[in-house]
Parts: structure tokens; sequence; C-alpha cells
């Protein structure tokens, strides 16, 4: 029983570890990086880092989702400490605090910067109404959120906005993706479901919309822990194409022993136009990017930007629709083995852009330099904390990230020997249970 | 699955060829939070019909376009089932049960009824699931015309009301796989449950309340009490209980 005991609070510990995550302004006004309970934003106008205002001194535990509204003027950030804040992205005030039963999962604001979303760890999502927000007012208001829709008490791993705001979509652990209808009444529901998107074999970790001129409702992809991403018609729920990506990242890293658990795509995040998707996977040092073709409705794999020099796998990427480049950051929260109690790395992706011909992928993307990077040392001073990080950094953070992923999403197994103990072993029949030792 | 050793098989009564419900002991309770380990279709395309139906799915039949329309929430020892199977024998029904051994009795129960009654309960399986989370993996949008939750698990303390299988955010699910028109039928011999399952269906926008008339004139609603097990415990009681029937509305 004692052995058993420490494995439980091992795996505790663990799950703890946050990933660091970035967001972009859309016009790349400012990039936003979120390690552990600290919110650190640099602001490219001014070239140095923004201040944050909150009577309130900020998040308390871990950040688990960030994001600025499509109008950039509003940035959102949620996590551990069951609080969302609501930054206005000039003055970054905040503006709004709600206080969530839960922890908080995931974050949306609505196209119109009317309605702010966010799902906690019980698989409820909330709406707060913001149609009263007021540049001018100074003090935070603290809001109410009401529950507009759940996934059965199942993690929901991330909320979107579809590109037309007709819909919201909810990702979670237990391998579903929901279309519900955005109803221009939210604060009494989301009740119409429109679909399901149902085919992964794992959670969904990830969702990015692609959607281009001729196509403005946009495709749906998704990433998950069965190390696939795959294109939806989402008001179909349809499956329109599956890109086994785990193969791509273990060719790699052939070297290392094979594992069990399936290599999980992390993040994902699109151009623009819809053509170029990428995809952040465990283990896989670099980014890869898939190709989607709206006409032929399918998806591929277009290039793997590997990045040289470091073992850096990143657990957040995101782009300005404005500027052709990715932004990723690697890093976790609250690592016990290393000195460094937090770590962030961030590297740019160039050539993430807009553009048909296979060849200029091919090409033109790749990893930049730090001192290419727009801000230079300022902004890496600023994001990382410090500017050079060691090797050994990394691969802890690296597996740290996995596991806390692992143990929060995967469901365990255990083999039904180790049930039958565990039924026996239950408080009511504590006491009459014989010593395992 | 398919196989029937009712001569044999010492759980089954000798006289009926029923199985007995002494071998089938299980919990009053399971708990629709824990992980589940049993296997669920990833979507409800790869729900094998053949195996439940193997009469009406065999290759001779065209039985292909058929979809289930009628389900069990929380079928129990499967009265329901039984009686509606002989009701609308055209109509492809499933009972959904989590209790594992439940749902043991009630698979034993078809096939022993579809052995001594050649022809009959074709269209009626069991499938056991936590239909609180998977009910969309089993069936498409607008797919059933019935739904049926009879004598649910009342969960009192208000810390386990979301373990309630009538709750408002899983009425929207409900309302997904029901097609305009179909109908959801709850009953209770627990009046604060009772209260609770029909508020939860007024206040929904997508669902409205049958008509005395209505009600009046489904063959259905006379089964709610009577034919199944909690029902007929509660009748020989002289308990009271508490029916909500609502139809799905456009919105």
């Amino acid at each position: 029983m004692e052995d058993h005991d420490i494995e439980e609070t091992e795996q505790k510990l663990e799950a703890e570890v946050a990933p660091a995550l970035i967001a972009l302004h859309p016009n790349q006004k400012s990039v936003s990086v979120a390690v552990g309970s600290g919110l650190r934003i640099f602001n490219f106008q001014y070239g140095s880092a923004a201040q944050l205002l909150d009577e309130n001194g900020g998040h308390k535990d871990s950040i688990r989702a960030i994001g600025y509204s499509n109008s950039g003027k509003l940035f959102v950030s949620g996590g551990d400490d069951k609080l969302v804040k609501v930054w206005d992205t000039n003055s970054w005030r905040c503006v709004y605090s709600v206080v969530s039963e839960k922890r908080v999962t995931s974050l949306a604001v609505s196209g119109d910067d009317k309605f702010l979303c966010f799902s906690d760890k019980f698989g409820v999502v909330y709406v707060v109404d913001i149609r009263d927000y007021n540049e001018e007012k100074s003090a935070t208001v603290d809001k109410k959120a009401v529950p507009i829709l759940s996934h059965y008490c199942s993690i929901i791993t991330r909320l979107e906005f579809s590109p037309d705001g007709k819909y919201i979509v909810s990702a979670d652990r237990d391998f579903k993706i929901r279309v519900t209808l955005f109803p221009k009444e939210p604060l009494k529901g989301a009740h119409e479901i429109q679909s399901f998107c149902l085919g992964h074999t794992e959670f969904v970790s990830c969702l990015a919309f692609v959607s281009c001129q001729d196509y403005s409702q946009g495709l749906l992809v998704s990433g998950s822990g069965d190390s696939t991403v795959r294109l939806w018609d989402y008001a179909s729920g349809s499956l329109l194409d599956t890109c086994e990506v785990g193969a791509k990242a273990g060719l790699l890293h052939s070297d290392q022993k094979q594992e069990e658990v399936l290599t999980a795509v992390t993040d994902l995040c699109a151009t623009s136009d819809g053509s170029l998707v990428a995809a952040a996977i465990q283990s896989l040092p670099g980014i890869l990017l898939l190709r989607c073709n709206f006409s032929a409705r399918t998806l591929s794999i277009a290039k793997v930007v590997s990045v040289a020099g470091e073992t850096f796998i990143p657990t957040s990427i995101a782009a300005a629709s404005s500027v052709p480049l990715l932004w990723m950051v690697m890093g976790a929260s609250s690592l016990s083995t290393t000195n460094s109690a937090l770590l962030a790395r961030v590297r740019v992706v160039s050539g993430f852009a807009a553009d048909h011909s296979e060849s200029f992928v091919a090409e033109s993307s790749s990893v930049i330099e730090d001192r290419e990077i727009p801000g230079g040392e300022p902004l890496l001073q600023e994001l990382q904390g410090k500017l050079s990080i060691g090797e050994e950094a990394f691969s802890t953070a690296a597996e740290a990230v996995k596991t806390a992923m692992r143990n929060l999403l995967i469901k365990k197994q255990y083999s039904t020997e180790r049930r039958e103990l565990r039924k026996r072993g239950r408080n009511d029949k504590k006491n009459q249970s014989p010593t395992l030792s | 699955m398919l196989e029937h050793e009712s001569v044999s098989n010492p759980t089954h009564s000798k006289t009926t060829g029923l199985p007995r419900k002494r071998f089938y002991r299980a919990r009053a309770h399971s708990n629709p939070l824990s992980d589940s380990h049993f296997p669920v279709p990833t979507s409800p395309s790869q729900f094998d019909c053949t195996v439940h139906y193997p009469k009406i799915f065999s290759p001779d039949k065209s039985g292909g376009a058929k979809k289930i329309e009628f389900a069990d929430i929380g079928c129990g020892f499967g009265g329901l089932l039984i009686s509606l199977s002989t009701l609308f024998p055209d109509t492809l029904m499933i009972g959904m049960e989590l209790r594992d051994k439940v749902t043991e009795y009630v698979k034993e129960r078809i096939l022993a009824l579809r052995a001594s009654n050649p022809g009959q309960y074709e269209n009626v399986s069991v499938v056991r699931t936590n239909s609180m989370k998977y009910i969309p993996n089993y069936f498409e949008k607008a797919q059933l015309t019935k739904m049926f939750f009879l004598f649910p698990d009342p969960h009192f303390k208000e810390k386990n009301h979301r373990r309630r299988v009538i709750s408002p955010h899983l009425l929207d699910e409900y309302a997904y796989v029901l097609k305009v028109g179909g109908i959801i039928y709850t009953i209770t011999d627990v009046e604060e449950l009772g209260v609770w399952m029909n508020s939860c269906l007024e206040s929904h926008p997508l669902f409205e309340p049958l008509s005395e008339e209505e009600l009046e004139a489904d063959p259905v609603v006379k089964l709610l009490s009577s034919a199944t097990e909690e029902g007929q415990k509660v009748a020989r009681n002289d308990g009271q209980t508490f029916q909500a029937v609502y139809r799905r509305i456009s919105h």
C-alpha cells in the first residue's frame, strides 16, 4: 500500500508542471509569454517590456491559457488559480477579473469582443458578458460567469470561435470535439449542438481554424494525443483527412527507445490564408509544417523545420496574421530538479506565410538567429528572463511537460488484478483489508 | 456473445430458459464520473449493428439502412425493452447500462427470449456504456425518436446533482440525438427528482411538454410505470410516481 501512495504523490507533483505559452497580438504590436504564474509582455512599439497593472497582483498559480482577441484590444489569461483576467492591451491594465469555481483550462473571446468564454477542469464552458467594456474606467471590474454548455466531467483542452463567429468549438480529453451554435443571447446557454467531430482515439489537445477568401467559413484542424492532425468539415462533423505525424517525429529521433505512448501533438497554428498549418509535437525538436488544400480537402506534410544547436521542442506556438513569422516557446513552470525553476526559450521561424508553390516553403522557412528576432536582445531578456539557457534545462523541461500532459489527459490503464486491489482498498473497507507489505 | 446454451447453462431457469437474477447480483449504483474501461465506438459509424441485431443485419436481409430509433438509458434489467420489442416489432432499440453484471443479465435475457420465441426480440439489444459520456459516440444527430430515463439514480446530495442523468447540460446532447418531434420519457418514484427532471425539461428551449390528450393516446406512457422492474416494485409498495414526457422541438 505504501508504494502505491508514493507513486500517487509523485504523479501529482509532475501534474503541476505547466507548459510555457505564447500569444501574439494580431498586428504584432506585442508578444506575450506565460510561464508559471508570470505573464511576460514585450511591446514592439516601445521596444520594451510592458508593465502589467493589476490591483490584485496578477495570477497566483500556473497560467494555463492566454490569448488576444481578434481586434487586438483585449488580452485574456486564466489558470490554476481559478481566475480569469481581461487586460487592456494599450494600458496593460486588468479591466475584468472573473472567479471560476474550478481551474481554468482554456479561453476564447468572441470575434466582436462582446463575450469571453472559458472552460474549467470539470468540462463546463462559461460565458462572461464584456459588452460594458470601457477604456476610461480605471478600476478592475469583478464579473460573474454563466455556464452555457458542458462536456460531461471531461477536461476541456481548447475553446475556439469559428471564423464567422457562429459556433463555439470545444475539445476534450474524451476524444471529442463539440461544435455548438453560439447564440445571440449566450447568457441563456448554448443548447443547440451543430455537430460532434469524432475520430480521434486519444485526447484532443489543440484546435485551429483554417480559412481562405473563397472559403470564409473555414475548416477545422485538430491535434491529438493519438499522433494525428485531422481536418474536419466542422458544420457536418465529417472527417476530411487524417495526417499521421508521429512517424515523422519518430524518424528524426530514431535513436530514442520506442515508447508505448504515442507522441502527442501539443499545439497548432495556421497562416492567415489557411494554406499552412504549423504543428508542435512532443519529442520533435522543431516544427512540422502541414499544407492544407481547400479544394481537395486534404492535409499533407510539407516540411519539418528543425532547430540546430539545441533540443528545442516547442510547448506553444503563435503567429500574427500580418507578419510571416511563427513564434515558438519552449518552457515549463516549477521544475524541481534544476536550479532554474522557470524555463522559457523563445525561437522564431521565418517564412510562415501564404504561398502556394512548394519550393517556396522548402527554401524560406527556417529558424532564425536570436539577433534577427524582432525586438532583439531586450525581447529575449524579457520573455526568457535571461539570455542563455543551459542545455540540460531543455531535456528536463521536455520530459516534465510530457509527463504532466500524460498524467493530466491520458486515462490510466490498470490491469484487472490492480483494479480488484484498488476496489478492496476503498475507504469504506480499508479497516478490514489486510496489509499488503 | 451470440452463442446460447440455454439447455446447460446453470444460471438460467430450467423451466423458462431465462437467466436468473440471483446470478447477476450487482451494486445499486455505479459512479458515472470514473474513467471507463470498456470499449466505446469512436463514432456512430463504428457501431457494429450486425453483432447486436444479427437476424436483421444478416447478409440475406436488407437491414443495411436501418438505424436504432429507441434508446433506454440506464435500462436496468431490461423490462421496458422487452415490452417495447413486441409493441414496435419493426423498430430497432437499444438499452444502455453502466453496470456490467446487469448488462450481462439483459444480454442473456434477450438471447433466451430470442431462442424461445423464434422471430421475435430480434430488434432489441443492450450495450454496456456510460451514456452520460458517450451518447454522441453511438447515435448520429437526429437519429432517435424516443429516449427513456426510467427510475434513474436520484443522487440526493446537492454535491452529486451533476451525476444526475437528466441535467440542463446533458439535455443538450439528448436534444442533439433526438429527431424534431422525438419524445423523451422520464419517470421516478422520488418526488424531489421528479420535480428536478420536470424543471430541467421545462426550462430547456428545445423541449415542450406533451398535452394530456397526447399522453393519454401514447401507448408507451402506460408502460413507464408497469413494464420495468423498478416500476413494479413501486406499484407493489403502493408508491407514487412522477413522470415528465417532453417532445423535441426545433428552436
